[in-house]
């Protein structure tokens, strides 16, 4: 007999969580989109603001409000730096060249977090509301249903700014044709460095979020590989597909935690995606490229 | 000195090795490959078995990567396939050596040509993504299988070559290193063939490669499964050398290992298979020698781990940046730089 109660329960946990890989999946998506660079080191720049975070609000005891900003600030420059040094000069390689790049940034970011900050795992400051939140008749961790309100209020910022900023504009026309939108006039390797920077920040908060559900630890980039399903399974240059993976994801990994057990959740999330990659290889709302010779 | 090369057949042209001086060289490296272990201390001994190993796989992987053109993250996956067909053939059967070890590699490939089945539609990123979906499921399967030992693994008693045990690394020497040497020479041998002039120009482009006649899938699965066979006979020598095989023994890192190997040593030439392996596996040990040596050595040694990771890194995205052809390159240049000398170059 099923358990209905429990399994809405999990679903609206998972969906939840789903949230968090949406607003990481934004992340990606966004770099991907102006700058066709499949970042994999997503999940290590979420830990690097997560990390920030954590020194501004523990080490040196500031508001909450401004330990945030700090971190995203931070985090933002932090992908400048990577766009000038790491990613523009690899400009017309091939795409798999600068893949490489991010798995190698993946691996600084590591260890430098765990030079400054060492390999154990940590907590951040509570800031969140405790209150338990029920939705119907369900029980939703405080944590997470707060995270993914955050998250959602976020991702509908970020998709105001692409509509009717003029910066989100000049993102979108590089991102539909890059010979074209410079020829109109747009500054497109600045463009690019803005995609960096905006990715980072969104990385920042989602992984202050993540680090206050889970804690924070130099094996926190481990979240990145759920978000990489994620975007696959969406498609790699679709906001629509990062926000509709994420929620699914993030449904298949709770519903696979508590019916099986924990260690099949990455294993349900990587067998979902290879049969997506089977049915529709450029994910689910992906762009189909058409190749001629 | 050597000026140039004069070349009046085609025969002459494809040789394997080319020039007189190049045989020499050859010769003189076999033979210090020979005189080795009998100089060298067991730690670098230890070293050399390690060495041999990863330069083993980082060759497959180039067939696959470098001269193929598909990226994969799974040969540590395949590795592992392997290492735990040789640990239970050879705890359960106890089948001689050799025959472990070829079994390991053609269990590697069956699982390669599964993996690689999507390759004909799946592409670039896409197919690296999906490859490390294999080792997830792959290292899953490893560590909730009765047959593999869960996550305590199987331990193997030391390989028997007849009647001898290796059990020493002077020993494990002699089959790793020759084995080794054998399966280099095949992937250069490789490329002289129909099939290795396919994979070539399916690299360079696959669409065009198809107008040409040449079957993508056949030849895409065969690359997939020839890589996977070298990740194989790897993986079982590996189980023989450290005779413990576990599934957190072939983490995904050990994948990105092996694509920083090739691409530091340079992607899509022998050459730069062999180097690579060679100073990925160097330079962590390097940086303890480094570490040792500097004043105040026990609490540098707390940052050692790290540091590897971040020279690591810093590794992969600075011979991308500046050498994207890798150490091949560089050695290229050594090489024009000493036959065109005295004039300028």
């Amino acid at each position: 007999m099923m358990d209905w109660a429990y399994l809405f329960e999990i679903a609206l946990t998972g969906i939840a969580g789903g949230g968090l890989y949406a607003l990481a999946a934004l992340a990606f998506v966004l770099v991907y989109k102006a700058t066709r660079v499949v970042n994999i080191a997503i999940g290590e720049m979420l830990m690097v603001g997560a990390y920030l975070f954590f020194a501004f609000a523990a080490s040196f005891s500031l508001p909450i409000w401004l330990a945030v900003l700090g971190s995203v600030i931070g985090t933002g420059l932090l992908g400048a730096v990577i766009e000038r040094t790491m990613i523009r000069p690899l400009l017309g390689e091939p795409p798999i060249s600068v893949f490489m790049v991010t798995v190698g940034l993946a691996s600084i970011l590591v260890g430098l977090v765990e030079i400054i900050w060492t390999a154990d795992q940590r907590r951040l400051p509570e800031f969140l509301p405790k209150a338990p939140v029920m939705i119907g008749d369900a029980f939703l961790a405080p944590k997470i249903a707060y995270g993914a309100l955050i998250a959602v209020v976020l991702i509908g910022l970020v998709l105001l700014l692409f509509r009717f900023w003029r910066g989100g504009v000049a993102l979108r026309a590089t991102a539909s044709d890059q010979a074209a939108a410079y020829s109109m006039g747009i500054n497109v390797p600045r463009v690019f460095s803005l995609a960096w920077v905006a990715s980072a920040m969104i990385a920042a908060v989602a992984g202050i979020i993540v680090g206050a559900i889970g804690g924070i630890s130099s094996s926190m980039g481990v979240f990145g590989l759920s978000v990489l399903v994620v975007v696959i399974v969406g498609g790699l240059d679709s906001v629509l597909g990062a926000l509709v993976g994420g929620l699914f994801i993030g449904l298949v990994e709770a519903l696979a935690g508590s019916y099986l057990g924990g260690e099949y959740k990455l294993l349900a999330t990587f067998i979902v995606l290879v049969l997506v990659l089977m049915v529709r290889p450029y994910g689910l709302f992906g762009t189909h490229e058409i190749e001629r010779l | 000195m050597r000026i140039g090369t004069l070349k009046q057949s085609y025969i002459a042209d494809a040789a394997l090795f080319d020039s007189r001086t190049q045989k020499a060289w050859l010769a003189i490296g076999a033979a210090l490959l020979v005189l080795f272990p009998f100089m060298a201390s067991d730690y670098w001994l230890y070293l050399a078995c390690l060495v041999a190993i990863n330069v083993a796989s980082a060759t497959g992987l180039n067939i696959l990567t470098g001269y193929t053109g598909l990226v994969s993250l799974g040969q540590a996956a395949f590795m592992g396939l392997g290492a735990y067909t040789v640990a239970i053939m050879q705890t359960r059967l106890g089948t001689p050596f050799l025959l472990n070890i070829v079994a390991g590699g053609v269990v590697a490939m069956l699982g390669g040509l599964v993996v690689g089945l999507p390759s004909l539609r799946v592409k670039g990123l896409y197919l690296a993504i999906a490859t490390i979906a294999a080792s997830f499921i792959a290292h899953f399967l490893f560590a909730n299988l009765k047959l593999t030992g869960g996550t305590s693994g199987l331990s193997l008693p030391p390989a028997q070559f007849f009647g001898l045990p290796l059990d020493t690394s002077f020993r494990l020497y002699w089959v790793i290193v020759p084995v080794m040497v054998l399966m280099v020479l095949g992937a250069a041998n490789l490329f002289r063939t129909r099939v290795g002039r396919a994979f070539i120009a399916i690299r360079d482009r696959d669409i065009s490669a198809e107008v040409l006649g040449i079957p993508l899938l056949r030849y895409k699965l065969l690359s997939f499964g020839l890589s996977s066979f070298y990740a194989g006979v790897a993986g079982g020598l590996w189980a023989y050398f450290f005779r413990v095989v576990t599934p957190e023994s072939f983490p995904l890192l050990m994948s990105i290992f092996f694509l920083a190997a090739i691409i530091v040593g340079g992607m899509g030439t022998i050459l730069g298979g062999i180097f690579g392996a060679v100073f990925m596996t160097m330079v962590p040990e390097l940086l303890k020698l480094v570490v040792d040596l500097l004043p105040g050595g026990v609490e540098m040694t707390v940052f050692l781990s790290p540091v590897r990771t971040v020279v690591f890194g810093l590794l992969i995205v600075g011979f991308l940046v500046f050498e994207p052809h890798g150490l091949a390159e560089v050695w290229r240049r050594i090489r024009r730089f000493f036959h065109l000398w005295p004039f300028r170059n």
